[in-house]
C-alpha cells in the first residue's frame, strides 16, 4: 500500500475494484465506515456481487478479466468531462514528456514486437532527448508526441458503449460509476483504489494496476491523505517476505538479482544503478552500490572485502525466469529434485494443481514444514495414486506457531510489528528460524569435508545463537539488529563518527565501501541500538502525529524510515503547501525552514526534488518505458475468454509467455465450445488461503465445512441444478465435484448477443485437515502475467452439469 | 510484550464479529449479567494475527503455559479490540490435536509416515541437500560464471516472520538457488 489502513477513512471516494476487502480483510472495513461517517461514498466494481457490493453505496459489475477496459473508459471519462488534476499532472507526471517519432501502435500491439519471441524491442518507447541526454517537455501538453496527448489518444478508443460491450456493465452504473469517481480529482479531494489478487491473478494483472495507477495520477490522487493504490495484501507477512526477497528476480530490498550478464560486481551495479542528469531528481536508486555491498558485506562478513568484489561471485546468476510456474515445470520435467517448502501448500494453491501434484511425485525428496500435515506434505496418499508408486522421501517438520515464537511481521501498510513468545511450542514443534538455524548448521558440517564450490556456505556469516547458550538457540533480536545494519568499523559517514558495532541509524549513513552492513537497507532504521529498546517495531506509542490523520507514527515501524505515506511531497504543490490545507500529509513550515506531518520523502525545500524520488525521472509514469508488454495499458481478453476481443486482433496479451513441455503438445487452453462459462476463483473470511489453519479449525471448519460453487439462478435452471445439489465442475485441465449455491448474486452477461454465465469457485479446500473437499485449482490455467509471471485464476472457462447422485 | 491482566471480554467470539461492521462492539452486550472472569490468572501477551495482512493487534492468553483465549488488543491503533472469524478462533488453531508434534518422514515408496528424532533427520536432510546441490551445481554456463543449483528449489515464507525471510532468503542463495519463490507470486 502506498497509504495504510486507518489512512482509508480520510478519503472522499473508496474504490474497491479488484478486491473484496469486507470478506477478506473484515477488520480493515472498519475504516471505509468511518470514512463514510465523514461523508465519503464507496464504490464496489466486481464480477460478483459481494459482502464489500453490499455494504457499498454503489456496485457496477464487470466480465472477470476485463480491468483495462472498465478503467481505461474512466480515462477517457476523466479527461473527457476535465476531471483531472492539471498542476499536478503536469508537474508531478510525465504527461509532458516527449516520445519518439518512432512510436506506433496498430490493432493491439506496440511498435517493437517479435511475434516469435513473443516479446517487444522497447527502444521506439523511450522519451525524445536533447543533446545532453535530457527528456524533452512540452509542460503545455500540446506537442502531439507528448504523452498526455499520446495517453489521450489511446484511450479515446476506450468509449461508453465499446467499454459497456467488452466488461458486460451497465451503461447508466457505469456512468455512474466515473462520475463518483472522478470527483476525487479536485485539488483538495482525494480517491483511494483498494485492489488484491481481483486484478493481479491475470495474464495482464501489472497493466490492471497500472491502469489504476495512471487514473489516481491524473486525479492527482497518489501521495495524498485518503489516496493511494493499496494493494489489501492477503497473508500476515506476504509483504516481509516480499521485502526480503523470497522470490527469484529480487535480493532483499528490491535489489535486482544479479543475472549472468553480471561478471563482476562493477557491471552488475553499471546494469542496475540508474543515472539521471536532472539535478532535480532524486534518482534514489542511485544508491544501489551501497545497499548493495552492505548486503554482501551482511551475508559474507569479513570475507567480503574489495579485493573479492565483496564475495559478489558467490552469488548465483540467473539466465532465464525462474518463477512459480516454470519452477513447478521444472520439476515435472525431473530437474528440480529437491524441495524445500515452509508453509506453503501448492497441491491446493498452485494453478492447474492436478499438474502441481504431478510435478511433486517427480522430486527425489521433499522438506515441507507446516503446522499440519498439508495436502502437498501428503502429496503421495491423494486420491487416485498409489503410494508405493512414488519414490520421493519426505521429511515433515512440526513448526512453531506465531504465538510460539518472538519476531516482527510487517503488514499491507508496511507496518512492521514486533510478536512476542506467549507459550512453548507443543512437543518437538520448533519455531522456523529454528529450523533454517539447525539446517544450516548441519549443511556446514558436511562441507566440512569438500564439495563443490564450498565458499559461500563456509564463509557465510552465521551466527545468531543466543549469547552463552548451550543449545544454539538462534535470538531473533540478532537476526533484526543484521538486517538494519551495523558499522563494521570505525567510521564517518555525514560528519557522524560511528563505532564498529554501532547499529546504523538509517539507511542515509549506508556505505560502499564496506564499512556497513545492512541485510536489508529498507529496514535500516527499524533497530537502531543495542538493546532490545531499542528495536522500534515493538513500540507501542498511542499518541496520533499533530496533522492528526491516523499516522500513529510511535506505534511500530514503517518502512522506509517511518514514513505512513509514500510519496507525500506529491500532497503538496511546488511552494510545499497542502492541495488538502484542512488534512495534510507534509507542509512546509517557511518560518522553521522545515516539513512538518509524516516524514517527507527527502528533506529537500519544496519544489527541490520531483516527487516521485524511486523514478530516475522524478516523475509518476503515465507512460511506462519498461514493461514487457507495453508504455499503456490496453485491452486484451484473458487466455480462456468467452469472446472474441472487440478492441483489436490481438486476442490475448502478445507478450505472455505460454509453457509447453515440448513444442506439438496439445493446447493446455480450452475452447467457448466446450467451455462456455466464465469462471472465478475466491476467498470467505472463515477460511485462509490453502486452507491448512482453518480447515483444521473446529469452529471455522463447521462455520464452511463443504466446498461450493456459486451460480446464478439462469444458469442453474438451464442445467436443472437447485441450490445444494452437487455438481461437475471442468475446465481444459480437469473436473471437481463440489455443491451448488445458487444464488442471483453471480451476474451473467449479453455479450456478441448472447448470454454469458459466470461461475464463482471458493478455492481453499483439499484432501487433508477436518473440512475436506476437491481443490478449484485443480481447474486454473497456468499461464501468468507478462511481467509478474502471476497466474490467471480469475479468469477461465469452464463448464458445469448437475452429478449423477445429489447428496442424500 | 507481557502486560498486565486486561478486563476480560464480554464480547468474545461472534459479539466482536458483528460489531465489526456495525460498530457498535459493546453496546448490545451490556446488559449481560457480570460473570467471573475465568482467565483472572491468566498470562496475557501482546502478538498478532497471523491470517490477513491488516496486522491487527492480539492479546494472548495462557493458563499453566497452555493459550485459553486470543483476543483483538484493545490498544492496538487499527483494530482497536476486534478480530474477525479467523482472528478469534485462533487459540483452536494453535490447540489443535492435529498439530504437529514430532518429525515426520516418509521412505520413498511408503504408504505410511514414520516417527524421527531432529538428531536423525538434520543430518540425513542436510546430506541430501549436499548431494542434490552438488550433482546440479553449474559453475560456468556458455563461457560465464553462474555459480547456481536448478536441480533444488525453495518455496514458502509469506507466514514466517521477517527474520526468518530473510535467513531463509540468505541460505538459499548461499547455496546457489536460483529457484526461490513464495505466494507472492501467486
Amino acid at each position: 500500500m502506498t497509504n495504510h489502513w486507518i489512512d482509508m477513512a480520510n478519503a472522499d471516494v473508496v474504490m474497491v475494484c479488484g478486491s473484496n476487502v469486507v470478506e477478506n480483510h473484515p477488520i480493515a472495513s472498519r475504516w471505509l465506515q468511518k470514512a463514510r461517517e465523514r461523508g465519503a461514498v464507496i464504490l464496489s466494481v466486481d464480477p460478483r456481487y459481494t459482502r464489500t457490493s453490499s455494504f457499498a453505496d454503489h456496485y457496477c459489475r464487470l466480465r472477470s478479466g476485463t480491468d483495462i477496459a472498465f478503467v481505461g473508459g474512466m480515462i477517457r471519462y476523466a479527461l473527457e468531462n476535465n476531471r483531472i488534476h492539471s498542476e499536478y499532472v503536469t508537474n508531478y507526471t510525465n504527461a509532458s514528456f516527449i516520445i519518439s517519432p518512432d512510436f506506433e501502435f496498430h490493432e493491439g500491439l506496440f511498435s517493437g514486437y517479435d511475434q516469435e519471441a513473443r516479446s517487444y524491442d522497447k527502444s521506439s518507447w523511450a522519451y525524445e532527448c536533447d543533446a545532453s541526454g535530457a527528456p524533452l517537455r512540452d509542460e503545455t501538453l500540446a506537442h502531439e508526441r507528448c504523452v498526455f496527448q499520446l495517453l489521450k489518444k489511446h484511450f479515446d478508443r476506450y468509449d461508453l458503449r465499446t467499454v459497456c460491450s467488452i466488461t458486460g456493465a451497465p451503461e447508466d452504473a457505469y456512468e455512474k460509476i466515473c462520475d463518483l469517481y472522478t470527483s476525487s480529482g479536485q485539488a483538495d479531494k482525494a480517491g483511494t483504489w483498494l485492489y488484491a489478487m481481483g486484478a493481479t491473478q491475470s495474464t495482464h494483472g501489472a497493466q490492471n494496476i497500472r491502469t489504476y495507477a495512471m487514473l489516481q495520477l491524473l486525479l492527482g490522487n497518489i501521495g495524498v491523505v485518503g489516496g493511494g493504490v493499496n494493494a489489501l495484501r492477503g497473508e500476515s507477512n506476504v509483504q516481509g517476505s516480499t521485502d526480503m526477497a523470497l522470490l527469484f528476480h529480487i535480493l532483499p530490498g528490491y535489489l535486482k538479482n544479479p543475472n549472468a550478464s553480471d561478471q563482476s560486481l562493477e557491471q552488475y551495479l553499471k546494469r542496475c544503478t540508474p543515472v539521471s542528469n536532472d539535478p532535480q531528481s532524486a534518482n534514489w536508486w542511485g544508491n544501489t552500490p551501497k545497499y548493495m555491498v552492505s548486503l554482501l558485506k551482511a551475508w559474507f562478513g569479513e570475507h567480503a572485502t574489495p579485493e573479492n568484489n565483496f564475495a559478489f561471485d558467490w552469488l548465483p546468476k540467473h539466465s532465464v525466469n525462474n518463477s512459480y510456474i516454470p519452477l513447478f515445470e521444472a520439476m515435472h520435467k525431473g530437474d528440480v529434485q529437491g524441495l524445500i517448502l515452509f508453509g506453503q501448500n501448492p497441491a491446493v494453491s498452485g494453478p492447474h494443481a492436478g499438474r502441481e501434484r504431478e510435478a511433486l511425485s517427480r522430486l527425489k525428496w521433499m522438506i515441507a514444514v507446516d503446522l499440519f500435515e498439508t495436502e502437498t506434505a501428503g502429496f503421495w496418499k491423494r486420491p487416485g495414486v498409489n503410494a508405493k508408486d512414488i519414490d520421493t522421501e519426505v521429511f515433515l517438520l512440526p513448526a512453531a506457531a506465531s504465538v510460539e515464537k518472538e519476531g516482527s511481521i510487517t503488514n499491507s501498510g508496511r507496518w512492521a510489528q514486533w510478536r512476542y513468545k506467549a507459550v512453548e511450542p507443543p512437543g518437538e514443534a520448533r519455531p522456523d528460524l529454528w529450523v533454517l538455524d539447525s539446517l544450516c548448521r548441519a549443511v556446514r558440517k558436511e562441507y566440512q569435508a569438500g564439495g563443490v564450490f564450498p565458499e559461500p556456505i563456509i564463509h557465510l556469516h552465521w551466527d545468531y545463537a543466543l549469547e552463552g547458550d548451550p543449545h544454539h538457540e538462534p535470538d531473533p533480536h540478532k537476526v533484526a539488529r543484521e538486517v538494519n545494519g551495523y558499522f563494521t568499523r570505525k567510521t564517518t559517514v555525514k560528519g557522524k563518527t560511528f563505532a564498529k558495532g554501532d547499529q546504523v541509524p538509517s539507511f542515509a549513513y549506508l556505505t560502499d565501501d564496506g564499512a556497513t552492513c545492512s541485510g536489508n537497507w529498507l529496514y535500516c532504521n527499524a533497530y537502531t541500538g543495542p538493546e532490545q529498546s531499542d528495536n522500534r517495531m515493538a513500540r507501542r506509542g498511542k499518541d496520533d502525529a499533530p496533522n492528526n490523520i491516523g499516522l500513529f507514527p510511535e506505534w511500530s515501524w514503517c518502512w522506509p524510515v517511518n514514513r505512513r505515506i509514500l510519496y507525500n511531497r506529491a500532497s503538496v504543490d511546488l511552494e510545499g503547501r497542502p492541495w488538502n490545507p484542512q488534512r495534510f500529509v507534509i507542509r512546509w513550515n517557511p518560518v522553521k525552514s522545515s516539513w512538518e506531518g509524516d516524514v517527507p520523502d527527502g528533506g529537500w525545500p519544496p519544489g527541490a526534488k520531483h516527487p516521485f524520488i524511486m523514478q530516475p525521472d522524478g516523475h509518476g509514469q503515465l507512460w511506462a518505458r519498461f514493461l514487457a508488454d507495453g508504455p499503456l495499458p490496453e485491452h486484451y481478453e484473458p487466455f480462456e475468454s468467452p469472446i472474441v476481443n472487440p478492441m483489436s486482433r490481438s486476442q490475448n496479451n502478445p507478450a505472455v509467455k505460454i509453457w509447453r513441455e515440448k513444442p506439438g503438445d496439445k493446447s493446455p487452453f480450452g475452447d467457448r465450445e466446450k467451455f462456455p462459462i466464465v469462471a472465478t476463483t475466491y476467498r470467505m473470511t472463515e477460511h485462509w488461503l490453502g486452507g491448512a489453519l482453518t480447515r483444521n479449525t473446529p469452529w471455522l471448519a463447521e462455520l464452511v465445512p463443504n466446498v461450493f460453487a456459486e451460480i446464478g439462478t439462469g444458469l442453474a435452471e438451464e442445467h436443472g441444478i437447485s441450490n445444494g445439489d452437487k455438481i461437475i465442475v471442468e475446465s481444459a485441465r480437469g473436473q471437481i465435484e463440489v455443491y451448488a449455491l445458487v444464488s442471483s448474486r453471480i451476474p451473467s452477461f449479453k455479450l456478441e448477443g448472447r448470454t454469458v454465465h459466470q461461475a464463482g469457485l471458493v478455492w481453499h479446500f483439499g484432501y487433508q485437515g477436518i473440512a475436506k473437499g476437491d481443490s478449484a485449482n485443480m481447474l486454473t490455467p497456468n499461464v501468468g502475467d507478462a511481467n509478474t509471471m502471476i497466474p490467471e485464476f480469475k479468469a477461465f472457462l469452464c463448464q458445469i452439469k448437475k452429478a449423477e447422485r445429489s447428496p442424500a | 510484550m507481557k502486560i498486565s491482566r486486561r478486563g476480560f471480554f464480554k464480547t468474545a467470539g461472534a459479539g466482536a464479529a458483528a460489531g465489526v461492521l456495525s460498530g457498535k462492539a459493546d453496546k448490545s452486550l451490556a446488559a449481560l449479567p457480570a460473570r467471573e472472569d475465568p482467565f483472572a490468572n491468566a498470562v496475557s501477551t501482546t502478538s498478532v494475527c497471523p491470517f490477513c495482512a491488516v496486522g491487527c493487534g492480539t492479546v494472548v492468553k495462557a493458563l499453566d503455559g497452555k493459550v485459553v483465549q486470543i483476543e483483538g488488543d484493545p490498544e492496538h491503533p487499527i483494530n482497536q479490540g476486534a478480530l474477525c472469524s479467523k482472528g478469534l478462533a485462533f487459540s483452536q488453531t494453535v490447540n489443535s490435536p492435529g498439530r504437529l508434534q514430532q518429525v515426520m518422514y516418509r521412505a520413498p515408496g511408503s504408504d505410511h509416515w514414520e516417527e524421527k528424532s531432529w538428531e536423525w533427520a538434520l543430518p540425513r536432510m542436510a546430506a541430501l541437500i549436499k548431494k542434490t546441490r552438488d550433482a546440479s551445481f553449474v559453475q560456468e554456463k556458455d563461457g560465464r560464471t553462474v555459480n547456481r543449483t536448478e536441480g533444488l528449489a525453495c518455496l514458502g515464507g509469506a507466514a514466517l516472520d521477517n527474520e526468518e525471510c530473510y535467513l531463509y532468503a540468505k541460505l538459499a542463495r548461499a547455496l546457489g538457488v536460483v529457484y526461490l519463490e513464495h505466494q507472492a507470486r501467486i
